[in-house]
């Protein structure tokens, strides 16, 4: 593995903070402060910790930290953030932004972006992101003065690119292909689990209510009673059981949404890959049809129709230093673009392999990491049902001595 | 089996003394020596003119002497169960008798005729049968006998017999005049300690009857759910290629916890949700046994204050008042009897019933 930031420096989103302050319009806002915590690794620890730097960002920078980083390596799979706002919730968890459970998993979700970034081989080795996690002040004076946002490309070329463009990389439209569906069964899947979520929720809470009545019931009752209202302890212990083990699905829930915005990602590049592409198909088309207009007032035949050749029937021939001026222009044109489409051609190349290889890269890093989710939630509904054996032999031997 | 020498008489209304009913009642449930196998099935439609009903199958096998065959089968509808329980009431007044399942559903767009209600209805049906026949006074009620036995048109020719439809409502307005007249002031201990029992425990099993309901509701909910949440599963992994099986892998475990799922909700349908609703129709049962009970008593005061009050007709006041009294002892300890044995039963039932939720519970976790 390349030598990355992520194995010299230990990062950690520790805090979070609400805060107050005033925004662009002057307006009084609340806002989410987190704290990045940094230190350097020694290589030759002996017994002694480096200093901890730390600093506070807000959810704003990481996106412009982010959306700089998506321009300037558009090659890249760049990792996503976690949500902005809280999606996929069933009934019991909130929509709120500023709820401490939001929070907290926002602040898990922030601390995986940089851990993302910061092993990444190419993108930890920018200036912009180190400096995000070192420098406190004048960070994004910094970024903007980078001019990036110059360098993005409008929503509406990528757009028009996309339905005009004639031969793109099978590659990277198959790879389009599996980011929808990608980004399909995800949603889907997360919608179903929240369902789920909630559907056990039910079932657990409304034992609890056995709780209660048993332990009433058991008052009337001589030889019933002690086996009753154990019982009902038991059946409280489950119906508060479910509460633990819906908030580690919540993590699962998370490491499945990452793979969620990952599909923007994938699809940022392949966009990206389509506009080159039909850039270099606009020049091709270009240049090819300079060389024939050249070609035309060469030789004098109108091969083509074209409003000039009517025109000039109709009103008389050019002079021969007319024609002769607009080939030389003509032919300065063709000389420049033809530089223009081999420097094209060759950036495009250079974008699918470079881009290609990090596809690669994160198809690997994507089957581990999904496996490895798969895993946990199976050892988590072992462990949820481990819990249910134990509950309810305990019940059982309470009932059976009633 | 002297116990059993005593019970000469199947005509409930002439006890021979107090004594020997005591005897009587107090002949244990043993379901080994049981002589009477009663079961209901085959539910069958009839359409006539002017309704439609279902009949049921009867069949019941003994080796009681009493009985002229060993086998019987014979078809009855819900009206002959009514009947039948309102005899064995009129004979019994102070017996716990078992419930019967109600006349209607009232919520939910149950079909009268439904499959699922018919089921229900027949096995609850079933289990009323058999609980009269294991208990040891009822279970020789000639009444009952000739439910078992008779053919249809037999049944119905006896039917006719006996006190009418008037004078049966004498009855009950006479019942509902003495508690409108409030409390028996009279009442012995024993039966308050009842009555507040009762009050309580008819409040917690409607409550745990509910609860049960609701669970089951959710089971059935969470059920729909995941039989969405696997096939996503599996469409995922045609997408996929390393991580194809593991998803194939997550998708079959889903659909075996659906299955889990269906075989838990199962259990609480045919065994706790049944027994929960036969306690909740038990409690007002009893509190209409101790009704009745007390208004037996009812007649007894009253007489002794009418004793009080007239001077004349002393005599023929004294004899009745006699009877009476003899009623009242014979009433009380037959509830008392009968009590403990209910008592009994009902702590048996819910211990199993509630263990074998447990074990559901534990073998759903275990899939």
């Amino acid at each position: 593995m390349e030598d990355c930031l992520a194995k010299k420096m230990e990062i950690t989103v520790s805090e979070a903070e609400k805060r107050t302050g005033r925004n662009a319009v002057n307006m009084q806002e609340t806002y989410t402060a987190y704290l990045i915590e940094t230190r350097a690794v020694e290589s030759h620890s002996e017994g002694q910790c480096a200093p901890v730097d730390s600093l506070w960002r807000r959810y704003s920078e990481f996106e412009l930290l982010r959306n700089y980083l998506s321009v300037t390596y558009p090659h890249i799979v760049v990792p996503p953030l976690p949500e902005k706002r809280a999606d996929f919730v069933w009934h019991k968890l909130s929509a709120d932004n500023m709820d401490p459970d939001f929070v907290e998993r926002r602040r898990i979700g922030l601390e995986n972006f940089l851990l993302r970034v910061a092993s990444h081989p190419v993108l930890c080795q920018d200036k912009i992101f180190f400096s995000f996690l070192t420098q406190e002040g004048g960070w994004k004076e910094m970024v903007n003065e980078t001019g990036f946002q110059l360098k993005a490309d409008s929503r509406l070329k990528a757009l028009n690119a996309t339905f005009r463009v004639k031969n793109p990389d099978k590659r990277f439209t198959e790879l389009k292909h599996y980011s929808d569906e990608l980004q399909s069964v995800i949603s889907h899947l997360l919608r179903v689990r929240a369902r789920v979520a909630d559907r056990l929720y039910g079932v657990y809470k409304v034992h609890g209510n056995y709780g209660r009545v048993f332990s009433e019931w058991s008052a009337i009752e001589k030889e019933m009673g002690d086996g009753l209202q154990s019982a009902g302890h038991h059946m409280d212990v489950y119906a508060a059981s479910i509460d633990d083990i819906l908030e580690e699905e919540e993590h699962y829930a998370d490491q499945l949404k990452e793979y969620l915005f990952y599909a923007e990602a994938l699809r940022a590049v392949c966009r990206k890959h389509e506009l080159m592409q039909y850039d270099l198909e606009m020049a091709a088309q270009d240049l090819t049809s300079k060389k024939q207009q050249c070609e035309e007032l060469a030789t004098g035949t109108v091969r083509t129709f074209s409003l000039k050749g009517m025109t000039s029937k109709f009103f008389g021939q050019e002079t021969p230093e007319q024609r002769e001026a607009k080939i030389k222009v003509l032919e300065e044109q063709i000389q420049e673009g033809e530089e223009q489409l081999k420097s094209k051609n060759l950036e495009g190349r250079d974008f699918v392999k470079s881009a290609w290889a990090d596809i690669e890269r994160f198809k690997e890093q994507k089957n581990h990491d999904l496996k490895e989710a798969l895993i946990s939630y199976a050892v988590m509904q072992i462990s949820m049902c481990k819990k249910g054996i134990q509950v309810w032999t305990n019940a059982k031997e309470c009932f059976s001595k009633m | 089996d002297t116990s059993l020498a005593e019970v000469n008489s199947f005509s409930p209304s002439m006890p021979i003394s107090p004594s020997s009913m005591i005897n009587q009642y107090k002949f244990e449930d043993e379901p080994e020596l049981r002589d009477l196998f009663i079961t209901v099935d085959d539910p069958e439609s009839h359409i006539t003119a002017i309704e439609t009903f279902i009949t049921y199958r009867v069949v019941t096998k003994t080796s009681r002497g009493e009985f002229d065959s060993s086998e019987y089968e014979v078809r009855r509808r819900y009206q002959d169960f009514l009947w039948l329980k309102s005899k064995l009431e009129e004979a019994h007044p102070t017996l716990i008798i078992p419930p019967l399942p109600e006349k209607f559903i009232m919520k939910g767009m149950v079909e009268r005729f439904s499959d699922e209600f018919i089921e229900t209805r027949r096995k609850a049906l079933h289990k009323f049968l058999n609980r009269i026949a294991d208990h040891p006074t009822l279970t020789f009620n000639e009444d009952f006998k000739i439910f078992l036995t008779a053919q249809a048109w037999e049944l119905s020719s006896h039917k006719k017999q006996g006190p009418g439809l008037l004078s049966r409502m004498g009855q009950t307005v006479r019942a509902v005049a003495s508690s409108v007249r409030g409390g028996v002031k009279n009442r012995p201990e024993i039966f308050t300690e009842m009555n507040n029992y009762m009050e309580t425990f008819s409040q917690k099993i409607n409550v745990v009857d509910k609860i049960a309901h609701r669970i089951y509701k959710e089971e059935r909910e969470y059920f729909n759910e995941m039989k969405e949440y696997g096939p996503i599963h599996t469409l995922w992994s045609a997408s996929e290629e390393d991580i194809a099986d593991s998803l194939k892998g997550v998708a079959s475990c889903i659909d075996k916890c659906c299955k889990a799922t269906e075989k838990r909700m199962a259990g609480l349908s045919e065994n706790l949700l049944p027994i929960l609703h036969e306690y909740v129709l038990y409690s007002e049962i009893l509190m209409g046994v101790l009704k009745r009970r007390d208004q037996i008593q009812g007649e007894l005061d009253s007489k002794v204050d009418a004793l009080a009050n007239k001077k004349t007709e002393k005599d023929l006041l004294s004899e009745e008042i006699g009877k009476l009294e003899d009623k009242v002892e014979c009433a009380n300890n037959a509830l008392k009897a009968d009590w403990d044995r209910w008592k009994q039963n009902m702590q048996c039932d819910m211990r199993s019933t509630f263990t074998n939720v447990a074990e559901n519970n534990l073998h759903y976790y275990e899939e």
